[in-house]
């Protein structure tokens, strides 16, 4: 009876629980990479014990990625001295940590992760419980298998009516956060429902999932359904749903009244409709990150580059989330594309998204992008300025060297 | 006597500690660096004792456990907000940054302002004024009272969060 997560959790721990309590339960995996990873093996040798299941931990290099200083070498090998002292068996170095943990089939409906990452809420899209922490919590999971939880109230989100052309997943997210706020969904969940979800693709249920953080959410769900079960290749995928539900509250958005939706410098709920920020010049335009570089949102950007060149001021980075997702855009020929576009086309990984590799901004320099943050500093310069959009509108905003509206876009 | 230093809404882990100065574990590198962008001058102002008043949604965003520890390592006593964001209220108490929630405190304060605070029953005192903070959980008391969450748990193990849960 509940929730998805209190579904979820009274499932694991084999009694009624309910929002509110303080729970320790299981967890499926663990995740870590680059950056959170030293801190959190450095906390686990302090426990002293033995690793909980070397094939439950996951290590992901993505941050930065290949190493670009002396420095973060170092913390990589650190990262990988523990690996191969440890036995952990599950390594990456092909795309960002959510992405991968997804595609490689770590994620099930009713399951319960945890990641050493913000963005682990990622893989509530497929039904899973999974919420961001940060590397001592993670350590104490590296050691027991285990973490504690405060089961959170949920509040429900339904997303109404059929997404029009030049609205996706990412102007529904950056709406409910202008609408909620930056802190709207602390120390909640959230569950994402009604038509507009169900009839979204998993990879669009991701980007949703993803930015239910940005709003302060501990996890955000998804029902799984047909769509989860064709997208895990299994038809076995258990049933879960909320069964007579308490919701701490209920929020409808009409998707078909939407213009696009940017979230301005410098705070993720400074959202505005594109309308009223059209025109403004930009020095780079970002494609990837967690929240959209998979292949729907390439498959989209692609689409507008096709015979079109980027705008001569206008930089422009196209990263991949994974390898699976390069190599996919490689073989319909999307990466030519971006390519002859005039585009950078950067390795899978986070890129540009947290100002620590390639892509950084400079002084006074103004950047769009399709990831999910936007605070002064976070792609380079302080003095920089962020805005956030969806992949149509990083796209064409390319192209024409300032925020422009895909619709009617030729 | 403590000072305080003021800092408003949504206060993020980038701005405690950018990106460009976390590859590091080392507590003390990431205690010089902290607010190096957003108040260039706080690593070399702090006094050891010295107390962070910030607005809403404190230490929003990145996950990074480099912001508590870098606010630690650069002399903060203890962080007193309106509100927290989870994740760091979550990694603060973890390493034994002490954290209060407290709204009304806010609008009665200054930057500069001297500050007398007790960590352990959330009292504050400022400006002639008492104000006190809320209670935090269970959890966060078992491991204040440790000192860090890996003391706790090496020590007693989940049985110590288990038997306030």
């Amino acid at each position: 009876m509940g929730t998805l997560t209190e579904e979820i959790f009274s499932r694991r721990l084999g009694r009624d629980v309910h929002a509110g309590e303080i729970v320790v339960a299981p967890v499926d995996y663990a995740m870590a990479h680059d950056v959170t990873g030293p801190l959190a093996i450095e906390a686990f040798r302090h426990l002293e014990v033995p690793l909980w299941d070397p094939e439950r931990v996951i290590l992901v290099f993505d941050h930065i990625l290949p190493a670009n200083t002396v420095a973060s070498a170092g913390l990589h090998k650190l990262v990988r001295d523990f690996a191969t002292e440890y036995g952990v068996t599950h390594v990456f170095q092909e795309g960002i940590c959510h992405q991968l943990m997804v595609e490689k089939g770590f994620i099930r409906p009713g399951g319960i992760v945890v990641g050493a990452d913000s963005h682990s809420t990622t893989y509530g899209a497929l039904g899973c419980f999974a919420a961001g922490f940060g590397s001592t919590d993670i350590a104490v999971t590296f050691a027991t298998g285990r973490t504690w939880f405060r089961v959170p109230e949920t509040i429900r989100i339904n997303l109404r009516g059929a997404l029009p052309p030049g609205i996706f997943p990412k102007d529904l997210a950056l709406q409910v956060i202008r609408r909620l706020g930056a802190e709207g969904a602390n120390y909640l969940a959230v569950e994402w429902g009604g038509e507009a979800v169900e009839a979204m693709s998993v990879d669009e249920r991701l980007t949703l999932a993803n930015l239910t953080v940005d709003f302060g959410g501990k996890a955000g769900l998804c029902e799984p359904d047909e769509q989860t079960r064709i997208y895990l290749g299994d038809a076995e995928v258990a049933d879960l749903h909320p069964v007579a539900p308490e919701y701490r509250s209920v929020v409808e958005v009409d998707a078909q009244t939407l213009e696009p939706q940017i979230a301005c410098p410098p705070a993720i709920d400074n959202v505005q409709d594109l309308s009223t920020v059209e025109g403004t010049q930009l020095d780079e335009v970002f494609v990837g990150s967690c929240a959209n570089g998979r292949i729907e949102d390439l498959a989209i950007v692609a689409g507008y580059f096709e015979g079109r060149q980027v705008h001569p001021r206008t930089r422009t980075i196209v990263v991949p989330a994974s390898k699976q997702i390069y190599m996919e855009a490689l073989a319909r020929g999307y990466i030519q594309t971006f390519m002859e576009a005039g585009a950078l086309v950067m390795n899978a990984g986070c890129g540009p998204c947290l100002g620590r590799q390639h892509g950084v901004l400079g002084p006074g320099e103004r950047a769009l992008s399709t990831s999910n943050r936007n605070y002064a500093g976070r792609m380079g310069s302080p003095q920089a300025e962020i805005y956030l959009a969806n992949p149509a509108v990083a796209a064409v905003s390319a192209l024409a060297g300032a925020i422009t509206d895909p619709r009617g876009f030729n | 006597m403590a000072r305080i230093f003021k800092f408003g809404d949504g206060i993020s882990t980038d701005a405690i500690i950018p990106g460009r100065y976390n590859v590091t574990t080392d507590a003390t590198a990431l205690g010089k660096a902290c607010f190096i962008e957003a108040r260039p001058d706080f690593a070399a102002s702090v006094q050891p004792g010295d107390v962070i008043v910030g607005g809403r949604n404190f230490g929003c965003g990145s996950s990074r456990e480099h912001a508590p520890m870098a606010i630690k390592a650069a002399g903060i006593q203890a962080v007193v907000a309106r509100s927290f964001a989870r994740i760091f209220y979550r990694n603060a108490i973890n390493i034994g940054l002490p954290v209060i929630q407290c709204d009304a405190v806010y609008d009665a304060i200054e930057d500069g302002d001297p500050i007398a605070i007790d960590v352990h029953s959330g009292s504050i005192a400022v400006n002639g004024k008492m104000f006190q903070g809320e209670t935090p959980g269970p959890v966060a008391v078992a491991i204040m009272e440790a000192g860090t969450l890996i003391d706790l748990i090496k020590t007693r193990g989940w049985a110590a969060i288990e038997e306030v849960s």
